[in-house]
């Protein structure tokens, strides 16, 4: 089981029918338990790599496997939770109902929905809000929300599309830590879209930095700092030395991050 | 909870009753205005002597006076009440609007459920659904009543299955709108939890459409007792509003007033399938002002 990839993405390429070459020649591999991150300009097939391995959309070349099986397959055994780079709440339903909306579709009882509900709202920090719905609740507040449900059935692999850009810089920093904790626990995998280099960094254990048009992997960064990461890690010499080799590969590839982007 | 500053757009008691109060105002108002119009009409009409786009007397335009206080007499010396008949009849074409209302309804809503999950049928057949409410409905409905009547139905059903003919169309379109409303990201969504049909259709289609829904619904309420009021015309039904305004008619030039106030009755039932239909989406839709279609 641990030799086999967690996801396997051979030769992928996307050609949107508007003539868009969003994605070329993409080759990654993420080992079981490994946190990647893809770092990339705005434009550069990101969210779309991120659809392709949940199986969302066909890849026009290549294939991808997750746990050893088609894309398709791990989608139909529920291995992946995914967070896309915009909330996709429903309206309707509270913010407790929507973190259950998949132990739902996935039959768990009422009660054990409840309690599942209960530790995500804390995990969260959204507790007093779980009456509330969506259009009550701010960009970030709800973007929590979404990350509680992608957590909630306990999947192998997450795939997280700029999960924590809607959030302030405290927050973020914290909802990291949160993150690589529930990491810790849960044994689970994480493919992790960001813009910001120093989150990339501090995150993953490998950061794939992609290059625009068509969007491909210009390199890997290995980052070797030790595990576990705590507030420290972001000052020691290592993380920056990282930083700036995050953001030399990136404009190596004769790429800049937006000015907005470059700020974070 | 409470010390939480999120304001909930749903609406108090105090807050509900206020509101309910402007617009008792508000509707009030506008029936004393319509009644000061059609009364100033007259007056000016019979004696500037108006005769386009008719001829403004009392036959024509009765005082609105008369007509409520027709309501309160007897149509025969000793007979009942003529609000009493007309109790009678409303309940009975409430009755034929009812059962044409939710039959209407069931058979658009399961019509726009096909249709949602079919992009052929929803080439192939809607053509022919919209074909369906071109043909005028005083052509559908004798043959409606003959041909069920043929087979032992009841006139009063027949005439629901005409109000139901009336019912499904809008229940169908907006109904198929809103199933079909949901944006791509919430089905992706579900489509990463390899949801079934059925699964998308009660979590996200469903929930989606109840606004489009209760909009045709409101349509559908009163269409249905339109729907009714007609239908009983061809079945020769003696008992409902229908045949009330078909008897009053015949014997317009002697009591105007009995036809016009038949008409107010047959208003009031409209507006009371309306109304019961608004408060039920109230119920079921309580969700942010900017969401209710
Ligand atoms: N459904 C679609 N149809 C056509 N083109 C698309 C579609 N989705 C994405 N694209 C194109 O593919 C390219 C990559 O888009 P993608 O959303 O993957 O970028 P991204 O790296 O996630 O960008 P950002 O950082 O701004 O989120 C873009 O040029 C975009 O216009
Ligand atoms: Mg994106």
């Amino acid at each position: 089981m641990n030799d086999r990839p967690a996801v396997h993405i051979k030769g992928v390429s996307k050609q949107f029918k508007a003539g868009v070459t969003a994605l070329s020649g993409i080759d990654l591999e993420v080992r079981p338990r490994e946190f990647v991150s893809l770092i990339g300009p705005s434009g550069c097939g990101k969210s779309t790599l991120l659809r392709i391995i949940g199986d969302l959309i066909e890849p026009s070349a290549g294939a991808v496997e997750v746990n050893g099986k088609p894309a398709h397959r791990a989608r139909l055994d529920h291995d992946y939770g995914i967070v896309f780079q915009e909330a996709v709440l429903y309206d309707w339903r509270t913010v407790a109902k929507n973190i259950a909306l998949p132990l739902e579709l996935l039959r768990w009882g009422r009660e054990k929905r409840a309690r599942r509900v209960e530790e995500l709202v804390e995990l969260v920090e959204l507790q007093g809000f779980e009456d509330h719905h969506p259009w009550q609740l701010s960009g970030g507040m709800q973007q929590r929300v979404s990350i509680a449900r992608a957590l909630s059935f306990d999947p192998a692999l997450l795939l997280m599309d700029e999960p924590f850009g809607a959030l302030d810089e405290m927050t973020r920093e914290r909802m990291n830590l949160e993150l690589l904790r529930i990491w810790d626990a849960s044994g689970s995998t994480i493919v992790f879209v960001t813009h910001s280099i120093p989150e990339a960094v501090f995150l993953s254990s490998r950061v794939a930095v992609m290059s625009r048009r068509p969007g491909r992997i210009a390199g890997i960064v290995e980052v070797d700092l030790p595990q576990p990461r705590s507030a420290r890690t972001r000052e020691e010499p290592r993380f920056f030395e990282l930083v700036t080799e995050v953001r030399e590969r990136l404009a190596a590839g004769g790429l800049e991050l937006e000015p907005a982007e470059e700020a974070s | 909870m409470a010390t939480i500053a999120v304001e909930r757009p749903s609406q108090t008691w105090r807050g509900g009753a206020a509101y309910g109060a402007k617009r008792s105002a508000l509707v009030a108002a506008g029936l004393a205005a319509f009644w000061g119009i059609w009364e100033a009409y007259r007056f000016v009409g019979e004696r500037a002597g108006i005769t386009w786009p008719f001829t403004v007397d009392a036959t024509n335009m009765p005082h609105i006076h008369d007509m409520l206080s027709a309501l309160t007499k007897p149509l025969q010396p000793g007979g009942p009440r003529l609000i009493q008949l007309e109790w009678h009849w409303a309940l009975f074409t409430g009755k034929e609007a009812l059962l044409g209302f939710a039959l209407g309804g069931a058979i658009g809503f399961a019509i726009a459920v096909v249709l949602a999950h079919s992009g052929i049928l929803r080439r192939g057949l809607l053509p022919y659904i919209v074909v369906s409410q071109t043909v005028p409905i005083l052509a559908v409905a004798p043959m409606v009543v003959v041909g069920l009547g043929t087979k032992g139905v009841k006139p009063w059903i027949a005439v629901s299955v005409i109000a139901a003919y009336l019912t499904f169309f809008p229940v169908a379109m907006n109904a198929l709108r809103g199933l079909l409303s949901p944006d791509p990201r919430s089905m992706e969504l579900m489509r990463s939890y390899a949801a079934d049909r059925t699964a998308v259709l009660w979590k996200l289609r469903l929930p989606a459409s109840l606004p489009f829904l209760f909009s045709a619904l409101k349509i559908s309420a009163t269409a249905s007792v339109i729907g009714a009021i007609i239908g009983e015309a061809p079945a020769s039904i003696q008992d409902g509003l229908g045949g009330a305004i078909v008897n009053f008619n015949q014997y317009y030039s002697t009591g105007p007033e009995r036809l016009w106030a038949t008409n107010i009755v047959c208003a009031a039932l409209g507006l009371f399938f309306f109304l019961v239909v608004l408060i039920a989406e109230r119920l079921v839709l309580r969700r942010a002002p900017e969401h209710v279609a």
